[in-house]
């Protein structure tokens, strides 16, 4: 086994100025990953790769998760008109795009090493550096990113649509993704598509 | 001529037949397929053309690999819609007559990926299917079961009037649009003149 606390430490110690954030995660899976900005991402993926008790020298999948904006509500106590009052505060907390890439050790035999990055926001500054220099492997599944979540990669040798064709203007995998709304007929509609069928079928 | 005379002058070693039927009969017994394959369903084909289900039986065992030497194209899998130009497009460039078989859940309606964002609801949006098969996928029995529908519908075609078939008809279409990548789906997404909106009433 790896020890997380460590490995951030050490990156932590050995890239300049890198700030690594142990994420745990409490479901069944218990596995947790590291959070790096992704200002620092190539150069903690260098150290990653390079450093000689670590050598996680293969990237086995690269995937994207889509974050979506989330309104914190807290009640604080609060003076209005010389009396004391609970007071509901909402903090808007904006969403994010966020990679994930698994790492192994093929030459020591251990891993995965969950590295996350994560974009600013969901909108305008969705972009993050690609590790394609640094894991070969990650080049189609980048590309997959950016046409199925809108990532942009910089430093990517070849960053095009992979699965959707060239003038597709859309993310598909993003939660705001709005589909084309082409099942005019449905055999058995439930849920959304039962809503979507009415409005083909007025009166049925 | 009546049943009953064609019977007894068989018996007297008299053989008589129609133009039409022995038109028909000579085109049902040589359709060759087109070879070409989704997904999944196409194993199925190709067990259906090998040893075991001996689609060669039927005079098609013949699979081209040129769209300009068939005369059946299976649609055998899913059709996604960065495909379904290109499988209009093959269509196109066989000559008539020209018959369609849509194999499997995904060929005839999307199947489990009907509420995606990237597969085609039906290739029959876009040329004319002469057979559908369900299943997923079907069996090759079941192939075998479309490709007898299919001789049964070539057998009943007229040479003539106004029931003939597409090929004898100078002013039916022969190559029928192929669609365009779009920014959000294909453009256009059905061709009104294949594929009508079914109509659905319920009850309840």
């Amino acid at each position: 086994m790896i020890d997380l606390e460590s490995i951030r430490l050490r990156i932590e110690a050995s890239v300049a100025g890198a700030q690594v954030t142990l994420v745990p995660n409490d479901s069944p899976a218990a596995q947790p990953s590291l959070l790096v900005e992704g200002a620092h991402g190539l150069a903690i993926a260098l150290f990653l790769r390079d450093d000689a008790e670590l050598r996680f020298d293969y990237c086995s999948n690269a995937t994207g998760v889509d974050w979506l904006d989330t309104e914190l509500k807290v009640k604080v106590k609060q003076v209005v008109d010389g009396v004391e009052k609970e007071v509901e505060q909402v903090t808007k907390k904006p969403g994010y795009l966020e990679t994930v890439y698994h790492l192994y050790s093929m030459e020591k035999r251990h891993g995965p090493l969950i590295l996350r990055m994560r974009t600013r926001n969901r909108a305008g500054e969705a972009k993050l550096p690609s590790l394609t220099s640094v894991w070969r492997s990650c080049e189609f599944q980048e590309r997959e990113i950016y046409d199925l979540y809108g990532i942009e990669f910089i430093g990517h040798p070849d960053l095009r649509r992979i699965l959707m064709w060239d003038g597709f203007k859309d993310h598909p995998m993003r939660k705001d993704y709005v589909e084309p709304d082409d099942y005019e007929y449905e055999p058995t509609p439930h849920d959304e598509v039962l809503e979507k069928a009415k409005e083909h079928y007025p009166g049925s | 001529m009546d049943e009953g005379l064609r019977n007894e002058l068989s018996k007297q070693g008299v053989f008589t037949t129609t133009l039409s039927d022995l038109y028909n009969w000579g085109r049902r017994s040589s359709v060759w397929p087109l070879q070409f394959g989704l997904a999944c369903c196409a194993i199925e084909m190709i067990a259906a053309s090998m040893a075991r289900y001996d689609l060669a039986r039927f005079g098609a065992e013949v699979f081209r690999p040129s769209p300009r030497q068939a005369d059946l194209m299976i649609v055998a899998g899913t059709v996604t819609k960065k495909m379904a130009p290109q499988v209009v497009r093959l269509y196109n460039q066989m000559p008539e007559p020209k018959y369609v078989i849509a194999m499997g859940a995904c060929a005839i309606s999307g199947g489990p990926f009907k509420q995606g964002y990237n597969v085609l609801k039906g290739i029959d949006r876009y040329i004319p299917v002469d057979v559908h098969i369900p299943g997923c996928p079907p069996r090759p029995e079941a192939l075998l079961h479309a490709f007898m529908t299919l001789q049964r519908k070539i057998d009943e075609q007229a040479m003539s009037g106004k029931a003939r078939p597409r090929h004898l008809n100078p002013d039916a279409p022969s190559e029928f649009p192929v669609p365009q990548f779009g920014e959000h789906d294909l453009v256009p997404p059905k061709n009104e003149m294949v594929w009508e909106t079914p109509v659905v009433t319920r009850n309840g």
